[in-house]
């Protein structure tokens, strides 16, 4: 017996100019898990916003149950049995994971708030992430990024007085590992069979084709296409607009090379070597010592040592974090590493700050008519394209990449996977830290990591994702 | 770009406001007295001013380096240089530049103690410039002991002196303050200031030379306040071991009213010299108006409060 | 001993250690101060800065900073020896009134998203404005009654002692241990968390300035029943003092860590760093170099057992 949770008719969201959503129709059964597909700016952001209250909408219908509702605020999402996950983690680094259930849940306060807020959490984690190893008294920023993950869906799916009926996901498994983002899609069947629904937002279509019984995809501000279970990917792909789909595994064949040394540095288990021109994959889990390993390569380059010989420069992932500079223009993000060679004696040339910036604005397609414009104005992929862009115009012998294409748009991705190879071939060392077995086709050597070491080394040749899958599972004795 | 838009950019600009402030302000008084001394005003207003820009610069750089980064070793900097200037001159006018350089020498000091806290130590710039300005201020005092030095009459006399109404040392400050706006703005440095104040993790990552980048900036800011000790002692004849008080919170006050971002990465330097002219002749005005200490200090304070809220946009 | 030598651990040892080092040699060097009367004396104004250093952690809590803590505690001993005195009623009307002030400025810079720095800043020149208008010049007188109550001679244990420790022990509960002072806390760990969990940010702020405002009112009353008379002066040193003891206590400027009962320790660390120089007969000019050499010592030690965020 399903009934509608939430429905959406003819909803309309103007952000100034932008209209974001233009005559949106969307409605969740119980019972169900949706999958919601779209690029980069098709609206699935602003509807999760509307749907979880914090954001208003300009004008169209919105009704929760039978009730119509007017104006819908993160508190009445929250008695509605609506919960969300978003990308941007919700939890409080000061406080523990227990302490952070009681942040969510205004009822639970009172004598022994602390023992019902740590059962909760726990059984909560116990049934959705068996063997997960988080206690509920664990401080949050002493957590990875996976468990902080697994905390924050855990926590969302806790019921204290109000049950629970709608958890959007948006990119849930970003940060999960293959082990765990198989326990959350298992876990989400067992919701619906329980009649909550799921919407999932997500950009891996092969989770949209295993767990969505319904796969809506978004296009400008509305809904262009829904499939039901058994869409195949490209399918999917094509209604989202991009004629580019899977070009993966059309590599151009890797010769192998022998340049000149220019990263050599002893990781456990194994000796990490890159090449002039080489593109050197660092796979595995998430959260195994490849980002470690870059920040290694960093330093000693900084340094001058023997370990890492030339120039070097650093594509963030997490632009947020260690990326964006968001005070400034497109133009000051993109140049700020090549402002020595731009200057004289200390003083910036403003002329040849311009025409790096339109160089690479060209050379990478950034979506702006001008690159005085503050970065924030770009969507989050076209961000990702300037870091790229900066990382370039610094003229670095080797280029160290954080996972910079997690979460970022198809097409986007088709054009960097291009440019990381034509400038390979013009010399370029590439370190490259993908949580993508798709992305690893295009490296010339491939060293898989767990727990710090290194467990696995393939050439071109001889990889295989099979064969990278099990390598990231092996056990190491520590 | 069009004159339209060159107008509205440079309108949005938030300096402007100390300006239109400063102006009003003025205007007040001169309405207040009848149009008498207006010149007069002006001219004080700059005399005064100088010493609190001089200082304001240094802690407009130091705060543009970070989130909370406030260097409190300021006034007492300003008081240790005085000290040991004055000092060290004994009133011979052929120790003139000896003085000045001895000040300089106390700033790089203090300077590279500070950055020495904050970076060995990890200490917040904020704990590491107050503990250095105990330190600084006993130093001061025992230096301070015996007889009050005077300073050189030609140096009072340069401190004191005129061109054709603007202060010698208003036309000098006016001068560094351009400086340093280009600096801010055009060179390497400046840039890698902006981005250690926005994310100095991006920063590094992006190749800045972030702990140079910091040890210049403490290093500045502690001789431009040692430089203030310097010229306000000799403007007032002598160091005494409270100069530097006045200076710790309107060194502050001037930098954010002039629209500096107080969260880091966005300096303002035009508005330095706004904000400290709009200080002064405020406090001018309310004198003049027979404004008592009490309700004086109350009306800068909403004042100041008053200038915040307005620059401000309400979260979204 | 492992466990024992956890960092976590060794920090939230440090200001106990640095207490213990600068307490030890005072009852060595001067033994009869290890006497009712001995610690009565040293601690009882080491309680207003001790209350001033809890109005500081609250704001600090929200990841602001009050630099008006010291002429707003000056304020309210200025209106305890003043107006207090002539009437109990305005008196409390007065200080309600400006913890209600206190409230509307957190709310002010929650809701115009102000800088805390320059508002406080703002408000220092303000509170320092009317204690001159209420007491240009030194005197006034406390009433009775708050004398009698400040300077209370309680049995066994010293009152200041007492206080010192209850005030630990209920700010630590209120802040670190209920589920609303936890819920304060992630308002500075995480605001846009508490926001969308459907939190009002504004009360948070809000609130948390209305307990430094409590607080502060409660340092200016115990400081005014000790010292019997007031100026607009007299607590001015106190914004800086509260700032150095909530970080050695183990708190950090930025995301809502802190340490209700590191701080209280912390503040009468520094507080009796001034007696333990006046014992060994160092130089008064020393004295406050000295609070700046103890500062620097903690922090370095904090800074080599582990990592330091803040």
């Amino acid at each position: 017996m399903s009934s509608t949770i939430v429905s959406l008719t003819d909803i309309h969201k103007h952000f100034g100019s932008n209209h974001v959503l233009d005559g949106l129709n969307f409605a969740v059964e119980s019972g169900e898990c949706v999958g919601l597909l779209g690029h980069n700016g098709a609206g699935k952001s602003t509807l999760m916003n509307i749907l979880a209250g914090t954001l208003a909408i300009d004008s169209g219908e919105m009704r929760i149950g039978d009730r119509k509702v007017a104006a819908h605020s993160v508190n009445d999402a929250h008695l509605s049995g609506i919960r969300c996950v978003f990308q941007e983690l919700s939890l409080c680094p000061n406080l523990t994971v227990a302490e952070n259930v009681r942040v969510l849940h205004h009822g639970l306060s009172g004598w022994g708030w602390r023992k019902r807020a740590a059962r909760l959490i726990t059984e909560k984690l116990d049934e959705i992430f068996p063997d997960h190893g988080i206690r509920s008294d664990a401080v949050t920023s002493d957590l990875t990024l996976t468990q902080l993950q697994m905390v924050e869906i855990a926590r969302a799916f806790t019921e204290v007085d109000v049950p629970v009926k709608l958890v959007l996901l948006d990119e849930p498994t970003s940060s999960l590992d293959s082990t765990t983002a198989d326990q959350l899609l298992n876990y989400v069947q067992t919701a619906t069979a329980r009649q909550q629904a799921v919407i999932l937002i997500s950009h891996m279509l092969g989770e949209i084709v295993r767990a969505a019984d319904r796969s809506v995809v978004m296009r400008d501000g509305r809904v262009v296409a829904t499939f039901n279970r058994g869409a195949t990917k490209n399918e999917l792909v094509a209604a989202m607009g991009n004629v580019a789909a899977e070009t993966h595994g059309s590599a151009p064949a890797r010769t192998s090379n022998t340049g000149e040394l220019r990263v050599d540095l002893a990781v456990k288990g194994e000796r990490v070597t890159a090449r002039k021109g080489e593109i050197i994959g660092l796979a595995g889990l998430a959260g195994h010592g490849q980002t470690e390993v870059l920040l290694e390569v960093f330093e000693q380059a900084r340094r001058g040592s023997s370990i890492a010989n030339g120039t070097v420069a650093f594509v963030a992932g997490d632009r947020v974090r260690d990326g964006v500079f968001p005070s400034w223009s497109i133009g000051a993000n993109l140049s700020i590493s090549a402002t020595p060679r731009l200057s004289r004696a200390g003083f910036i040339s403003l002329e040849s700050e311009a025409a790096l910036g339109q160089a690479w604005r060209e050379r990478v397609r950034i979506k702006t008519m001008d690159m005085n414009q503050p970065i924030l104005s770009l969507s989050g992929g076209n961000q990702q394209k300037v870091l790229f862009a900066r990382a370039l115009a610094a003229d670095a012998d080797i280029v160290l990449m954080d996972d910079p294409l997690r979460g970022v748009d198809i097409g986007t991705k088709l054009e960097v996977y291009r440019l990381i190879q034509s400038e390979a071939e013009q010399g370029r060392t590439f370190l490259w830290y993908s949580t993508e077995l798709d992305e690893l086709v295009y490296c010339d050597r491939v060293y898989v990591f767990r727990s710090g070491h290194v467990t696995g080394c393939f050439s071109a040749d001889e990889f295989s994702e099979d064969k990278v899958i099990k390598a990231s599972f092996e056990e190491v004795a520590l | 770009m069009s004159p339209f838009l060159a107008v509205r950019t440079t309108l949005s600009k938030p300096w402007l406001w100390s300006y239109a402030g400063a102006l009003m302000v003025w205007l007040i008084t001169i309405g207040g007295v009848r149009g008498q001394g207006a010149g007069g005003i002006v001219a004080a207003a700059l005399a005064f001013s100088v010493f609190l820009v001089l200082v304001g610069l240094g802690q407009m750089l130091v705060i543009t380096s970070g989130p909370g980064n406030i260097d409190l070793s300021v006034p007492s900097t300003i008081t240790l240089a005085g000290v040991v200037s004055m000092q060290l001159m004994g009133g011979a006018s052929q120790m003139i530049v000896a003085g000045a350089l001895a000040a300089v020498a106390v700033g790089i000091v203090v300077g590279t103690f500070n950055y020495g806290l904050i970076r060995l130590l990890r200490i917040p710039p904020i704990i590491a410039t107050m503990s250095s300005s105990f330190l600084i201020q006993s130093m001061a005092i025992s230096y301070n002991e015996g007889a009050r030095a005077a300073p050189p009459s030609t140096l009072v006399a340069f401190a004191n002196g005129r061109l054709m109404g603007v202060p010698y040392t208003a036309i000098g400050v006016v001068a560094l303050a351009v400086a340093l706006g280009y600096v801010t703005t055009r060179t390497v440095y400046g840039r890698s200031l902006s981005a250690i104040g926005q994310n100095a993790g991006a920063a590094r990552l992006a190749g800045v030379r972030v702990e140079r980048t910091r040890y210049f900036t403490y290093a500045v800011c502690a001789v431009l306040a040692a430089l203030t000790g310097y010229l306000l002692a000799a403007f007032s004849g002598g160091a005494t071991l409270d100069m530097g008080d006045d200076y710790m919170l309107s060194s502050i006050a001037v930098t954010v009213i002039g629209g500096t971002a107080v969260a880091g990465g966005r300096a303002s330097v035009p508005g330095i010299w706004g904000a400290a002219l709009f200080l002064f002749l405020m406090v001018a005005m309310l004198n003049a108006l027979g404004v008592g200490a009490g309700l004086r200090l109350v009306i800068t304070g909403v004042l100041i409060i008053g200038i915040i809220i307005f620059a401000s946009k309400p979260k979204n | 001993m492992n466990a024992l030598l956890q960092p976590a651990r060794l920090r939230a040892a440090l200001p106990v250690l640095s207490l213990l080092i600068v307490v030890l040699p005072m009852f060595y060097l001067q033994p009869q101060t290890f006497s009712y009367f001995g610690i009565n004396t040293l601690i009882s104004l080491a309680v207003t800065i001790v209350l001033a250093t809890m109005a500081q952690m609250c704001v600090i809590t929200v990841n602001d900073l009050d630099l008006s803590i010291g002429s707003f505690v000056s304020f309210v001993a200025c209106v305890g020896a003043s107006v207090l005195q002539q009437s109990t009623v305005l008196g409390i009307a007065v200080l309600v009134g400006c913890v209600l002030v206190y409230c509307v400025i957190g709310m002010l810079i929650e809701w115009r998203n102000l800088p805390s720095i320059v508002v406080t800043l703002g408000m220092s020149f303000v509170w320092l404005g009317l204690a001159l208008l209420l007491m240009p010049t030194p005197g006034g007188s406390t009433p009775e009654w708050l004398q009698q109550l400040v300077q209370w001679h309680m049995p066994v244990i010293p009152l200041p002692l007492v206080a010192a420790v209850v005030i630990a022990v209920a700010t630590h509960f209120f802040l670190m241990r209920s589920a609303w002072g936890t819920l304060l806390r992630g308002a500075g760990g995480n605001g846009r968390a508490l926001a969308r969990a459907g939190w009002s940010l504004l009360w948070a702020r809000g609130l948390m300035y209305a307990l430094a405002g409590v607080f502060g009112v409660l340092s200016g009353l115990t400081l005014v029943g000790f010292t019997t008379s007031a100026d607009a002066n007299i607590a001015l040193r106190y914004t800086m003092i509260s700032i150095a003891a909530v970080i050695l206590g183990g708190g950090e400027f930025v995301g809502g860590r802190i340490s209700p009962c590191g701080a209280v320790i912390g503040a009468l660390t520094l507080t009796l760093a001034a007696s333990l120089l006046s014992f060994l007969e160092i130089s008064p000019t020393w004295q406050i170099g000295a609070q700046g050499v103890i500062l620097i010592i903690v922090l370095s030690l904090r800074a080599v057992i582990g990592r330091t965020r803040a």
